[in-house]
Parts: structure tokens; sequence; C-alpha cells
């Protein structure tokens, strides 16, 4: 399949582990800040291939595993008031809040429905006039400019019945926050993707200077995360440190121009709460004052905003700063398991201790 | 989606020219006469007999017997719809288990208020597949339940068939070195589904494989028939399903190449898309198989002359057992435990 097979060559990914392996002299920690990353190396084997010479951290690019559990609570406090139907995508379904998930509200009668895009709920609203409808819009930079499009599409269509409850976060202050922990380790990152797309990369620059770290743009298939890792091991043998784009065939520099107005029209930054990381200055999107009306927050306040995430036993904030290797976690693969979660990381198809659990099981005698 | 409720309105006074099905149809009098007279036999295209249950007769070979209920969201789809679906399941059990289909109940729970139209578009399928299948409907039951109740209509299936020696012992009977074979491209009934229900606008629409598995296992049971270990159709839960119950039943390790598994362009893009797994996913037309190693590229060979397994290929092979049950080699070359699917909800795909 073009596009996809050429980047998955046995042949061509080995050659690049050898050379990632001539190149190296020492040890060197990377940060894939992406979920999509962390599956795509935990699942080609190439983490484990290279970890004699390269750590692999994970980073916090899990939409769904960031997203507060009073936030999750609140949406699961929206689908099981009557008349109220709660659309979302499907990886948020299992996600615990603090007592159950969506997937166990809507089993007990609330009204959740699964959609692929914002603009499915916008529609589902428009034929739906009896119901409040309210679509649950969690992200990075790649979901914001949708959600976006469904508020003014909204607008547009003079819908009365249809709000978001907003809790979108941002990449790049997610990594400057984990720069400035004490104990950072990371010396270079595999910069999202996706995320450049939309957002470009020319943001990049002040943020390697600041911290003189190289940011690797990095594309999802072996060989283009082969490509990012050796240029992150190059520059660091090198002793640079410079933005460089490895995902060219995707990326440009200053990303997707429309997408990124868009998100401007509609939403302004605010400091934001992440699940186990706390609040970050800046890394968040709300919307602006001009489509409050469309804020779902407001339309239907929380009217039990009553858990402590600080008494939870999930180690999330540690495993998504690349802190804590999800199989050093003591409830892994025991008490915390895919069917039966105690944190968003095992559930989620970006979450750094599903890929651990689905493709590093041992397979030994 | 909201309907009207309950209505407290006699059931005679509905017309008896509505045109859609109404509980009356359900109540046992002239109306549900005419609706049998006039849409469900000749749909059919059964001659009524009036007795409350059939008689078989049987050719004095043992008998298997399996059911299975039709839940399908949409009732129609691209490759398929209910009605083909519930003829072509139950059939593919019992030939999976070694059975000639012989026999089959069809039972309707129809939804008060879906078109007449539909309902005999479904069964004219239900007829054509019968025929294809040359299996014969031989008792049913309609039943119609007030609207909200149930999404369109719902069918039952059940399905005797004749077992034909030597039948295949199944995956206990499975040993080492066995190879693993598939009879197509998987995932497609999943993937079709998902696309027809939620509208995903794939060019081209992704088609189900909804097929008769009946004359690839016939082919291949009458060529080699005794070295066939074990077949299954591999429903919902997909390959994955099926090789976690085989390993569980076998006590050993199923082994899995990547690189040789068919998948079809259209599932593919659509799984990278969406980010599902073509393993995990339905087939509603394609199974899995063992068969011993010595025969196992005639087996191949004999299914590729047959319609509905063309594109059957090798995947893997039976091996000795380590912890993990499954296990699959990734096309870089690195071998993971393949863990049965816990992904995204999918119900109601058949």
């Amino acid at each position: 399949m073009k596009y996809l097979d050429e980047y998955r060559d046995g042949l061509r990914a080995e050659q690049l582990m050898a050379r990632i392996r001539s190149v190296v002299t020492r040890r060197w920690v990377l940060m894939e800040v992406c979920g999509g990353q962390t599956h795509s190396l935990l699942k080609h084997g190439i983490e484990a291939g290279l970890q004699d010479v390269i750590e692999l951290v994970h980073g916090p690019g899990c939409p769904v595993c960031v997203t507060p559990v009073e936030v999750i609570d609140h949406a699961q406090e929206l689908a099981s008031q009557p008349g109220v139907t709660l659309c979302s995508f499907g990886d948020m379904l299992r996600v615990p809040g603090s007592e159950s998930s969506l997937l166990q509200v809507r089993a007990q009668g609330g009204s959740v429905k699964l959609v692929y895009s914002p603009l499915e709920a916008v529609t589902f609203a428009q034929q739906h006039p009896d119901k409040q409808v309210v679509f649950f819009a969690v992200g990075f930079e790649t979901t914001a400019p949708a959600t976006a499009l469904a508020v003014l599409q909204t607008h547009q269509r003079a819908l009365k019945n249809f709000s978001l409850l907003v809790h979108h976060v941002r990449v790049q202050p997610a990594m400057e926050a984990i720069m400035q922990m004490p104990e950072v380790r990371v010396q270079a990152f595999l910069a999202a993707g996706h995320v450049c797309t939309v957002m470009g990369y020319d943001t990049y620059a002040s943020f390697v200077e600041r911290y003189r770290v190289p940011v690797v743009v990095t594309g999802f298939e072996p060989l283009d995360l082969l490509s990012g890792i050796l240029e992150c091991v190059k520059q660091l043998e090198a002793g640079t440190a410079l933005v460089v784009n490895e995902y060219a065939r995707i990326v440009r520099p200053e990303g997707n121009l429309t997408a990124r107005q868009i998100v401007d029209q509609v939403y302004e930054l605010t400091d934001q709460t992440w699940r186990g990381l706390g609040v970050i200055s800046q890394s968040g999107y709300r919307l602006k004052p001009a489509w409050h009306q469309y804020d779902a927050a407001r339309r239907f306040p929380f009217r039990q905003p009553s858990c402590d995430e600080t008494q939870s036993v999930c180690h999330a904030g540690e495993v998504l700063s690349g802190r804590m290797r999800p199989t050093n976690c003591p409830s892994f693969g025991t008490r915390c398991t895919p069917e039966s979660p105690w944190g968003a990381p095992m559930v989620s198809s970006e979450g750094a201790c599903a890929a651990y659990y689905r493709y590093r099981l041992p397979i030994i005698n | 989606m909201a309907g009207p409720v309950w209505q407290f309105n006699c059931p005679v006074s509905v017309s008896a020219q509505s045109d859609c099905v109404t509980l009356a149809h359900g109540e046992g009098g002239r109306l549900m006469r005419r609706l049998l007279d006039h849409v469900i036999h000749p749909s059919l295209r059964i001659k009524p007999r009036f007795a409350d249950a059939a008689f078989l007769r049987p050719t004095g070979n043992r008998l298997a017997f399996s059911t299975d209920s039709y839940v399908v969201s949409p009732l129609f789809f691209p490759g398929g719809d209910i009605g083909t679906l519930g003829v072509y399941g139950t059939c593919n059990d019992l030939a999976v288990t070694g059975a000639i289909p012989r026999w089959l109940s069809l039972s309707l729970i129809i939804e008060e208020g879906l078109p007449l139209p539909v309902l005999e578009k479904v069964l004219q399928s239900v007829a054509q597949t019968t025929a294809e299948c040359q299996i014969q409907i031989v008792t049913g039951d309609t039943k119609v339940v007030p609207h909200g109740e149930i999404d369109g209509l719902f069918l039952n299936t059940t399905g005797i068939g004749e077992l034909i020696d030597p039948i295949p012992p199944g995956p206990e009977g499975l040993q080492v070195n066995d190879v693993l074979i598939v009879s197509g491209p998987i995932g497609r009934h999943g993937i079709a589904i998902l696309a027809a229900r939620e509208q995903l606008d794939f060019q081209p629409a992704p088609a189900s494989d909804c097929a008769p598995l009946f004359p690839a296992i016939q082919a291949l049971r009458s060529a080699i028939g005794s070295e066939v270990r074990a077949l299954r159709d591999a429903t919902r839960g997909g390959v994955t399903a099926v090789l976690h119950e085989w390993a569980i039943a076998s006590g050993k390790t199923l082994f899995l190449d990547e690189s040789r598994i068919p998948v079809d362009s259209v599932t593919r893009s659509a799984c990278e898309l969406l980010g599902l797994e073509p393993l995990h996913l339905a087939c509603e037309g394609t199974m899995l198989l063992a068969v011993a190693s010595t025969h196992a590229e005639q087996a191949v060979s004999i299914l590729r002359t047959i319609d509905v397994s063309r594109q059957a290929a090798i995947i893997g092979t039976v091996q000795p057992r380590t912890i993990a049950p499954v296990i699959i080699r990734r096309v870089l070359g690195r071998e993971q435990s393949l863990d049965e699917p816990t992904g995204a909800p999918l119900p109601r795909i058949c």
C-alpha cells in the first residue's frame, strides 16, 4: 500500500538500526512525545531492538490519558442527565473516572453516543432538536480544528441544543513542563508528527534554544521513527540542538494555516490541568467569550466535583512524563489490566501502559 | 431515535392494506394469515404446511445442530443484509463442524412499523441464500413487537446438518507443526458494518465477505479429509478470538507470520485510519483451518480453486506451548504475544 509499505520495509529498518548503532558512543535518553509513536515503537519491536543503546521514554501525547478525572466525571454527570446525549470519541468510553467509565454510565441507562467526528455530533443534534447534545472535546492540536469547526457549524445552523465540554491541550507547554522537572533525563525529543502537521514546527526554535535539546519532527511508521531516532543521536553525538523535520512528506514549517486560523477564531489559550501533571501554564484551549453560548461547562455546571486525584493509585503522571516505565508500576498487569484499568494509560489506544501490555508480554518458555 | 409511545388503539382498526408491519400482523388473525400468505411464504418461495412441527428424514448419519440470532445494524450493508447473514451464518457453523447443512428454522421478530418492502427484501435474500446453500426452511415463527422495543428486525435461524466422516477432530486434535490457513482476506465484515453504520465515506465502500463456506470445505475434505484438523468461521472477535480458543483447547502455542496474513487494501486502509487491528475484526465468509503440515500446500491449492477461498493463504503453524498462547511475528521480524481484542466497542455486527 502506497505511503505505508515503503515505510515498513524490514531490510531498510535493519540498515537504519545498524546505522544508529554505528553512530552512538553512549546510551542516550529520547522521548517520543506522541502515544501513537509509542505504540508503533513497541509494536514493531524498535524499542526492544535498540534498548541497549537508546532509552526511549514515553511522553504525554495521549489525549485521553491526560484528561483529568474531574472532567471525565463531569462528562459522566452530563450523560446521566435526562434529555442529554453525550457524544464522544470511542477512546474515551472505557477511561475510568473517579467511580466509573462512560461505558458503565451507558450500561446504567445514560445516553452516550460514540462518534468518529465532532461534525457527526452536530448533525445528530440537528436531527434531534428534543435532545441537548454535548460533544466531549478532548485532544491535542490535532482534534482542536475539528471541534472548532463544529462550533462554527453549530452557529451557522443556529442550533440551540449543541454544546461542547472542552478540555483541549497543547503539546509544547507539556514538553516545557517536562524539561523543567528537577529529575528530567530527556536528552532529545521525537516531536509529534500529527500535531506538527497542524501547527507546524516554527515554534520549536525558541524551545531548542532555551533547553539545548534536539527536536526532530517524526512520523509514525517504523522507518519514520528510525529516521527520527538517527537524526536525534547524530545531533547528540555532535553536540548540536536543532529543529529538524524528518516527516517532510506531510509536515510543512508553518503547518496547516486554514486549521490554525479556525482554532484561533474559536479558542483562546488558558492554563490547563493535566491528569497526573497538574496545572501547566497556557497549555490548553478554551472557548473565546463570543462562543460561550456553546460551552457545556456553562450550560450544565458540574454539580458534584468531589474527586481527589491525589488519592488515585494510578501512576499516570510519572508514566506520562517519562519518570516511570509502565512495567515498573506496582499495579501493571496484575491489578491494572485493559479489562479492569486503574488509569487511562492502560485503556487508551495511545496509552503507554496499553502498549506495553499489548506488545511486551513475555513469550519465552 | 424517539418514536411514538405505546398507543392504546385496537389492533383490528389497522388497515389490512397497510404498507408496513403492524402489531395486528402478529396477533394470529386474518392479518397474520395475509402476511404469511402474501408476503412471507411467497418471498421465501415456500409452500406452507399447516402443522406445528416439521418432520425430518435423516439418511442415517449423525446430526449437527446449531443456532444463532442476528441483530445486525444496519439491516442492509455492502455485501449482504440480515437475511444473507442469517442463512450463511448458521450454514457456515454447520459446515465447519463437518456437516452438510440440510434443514433450517427461521424466526422473525419484527418491530411494528417496519415497511413491508424491507421485510420482503430481507426474505428474498433468505430465499436466494437458502437455495444457494441447498438448505431447506422447514419451520418458522413470526412475532411483532411495539415500536421502539427492538431495532427494525431481528432473526433467529437454527440449522440441522448431517455429519460426514471423517469428522475433523477439532482444536483438541491440533498437533505440533500443523499449518494454519485462512481462506481469504480477513476483517472485511467488521469494516463493512462499521463503515455502513457510521456512514464513513470510504471510496470504494468496504463490502462484507458474507458467503457460504460449504463448497470450499467440501472440496477440501473430499481431497484430504483425514488431514484436516480443525475449521472455524472467524466471526465475532475475528481470527484472534479463534486462535485463542484453539490455543486453550489444544494446549499449544499458535504462531503467526504477519506478513503472510491476507488483508485487502480497502480493509487495510480503513484499519490504518481508524487504528483497528484486522485480526480482531469479524469475518462472515472467511475461516481459519488447521491441516497436517504434509498437506498444507495441497490444501491451499484446493481452496484456491473455489470462489469463496480463492485467496487462501498459509499464515502460521502450531508450536509447543510457551507462556503466550498466540505469537505473531511482526513485519520487521519481532515476535510478540498477540492478545485477545479489548478495543473499541463495536456491537451488533451480526
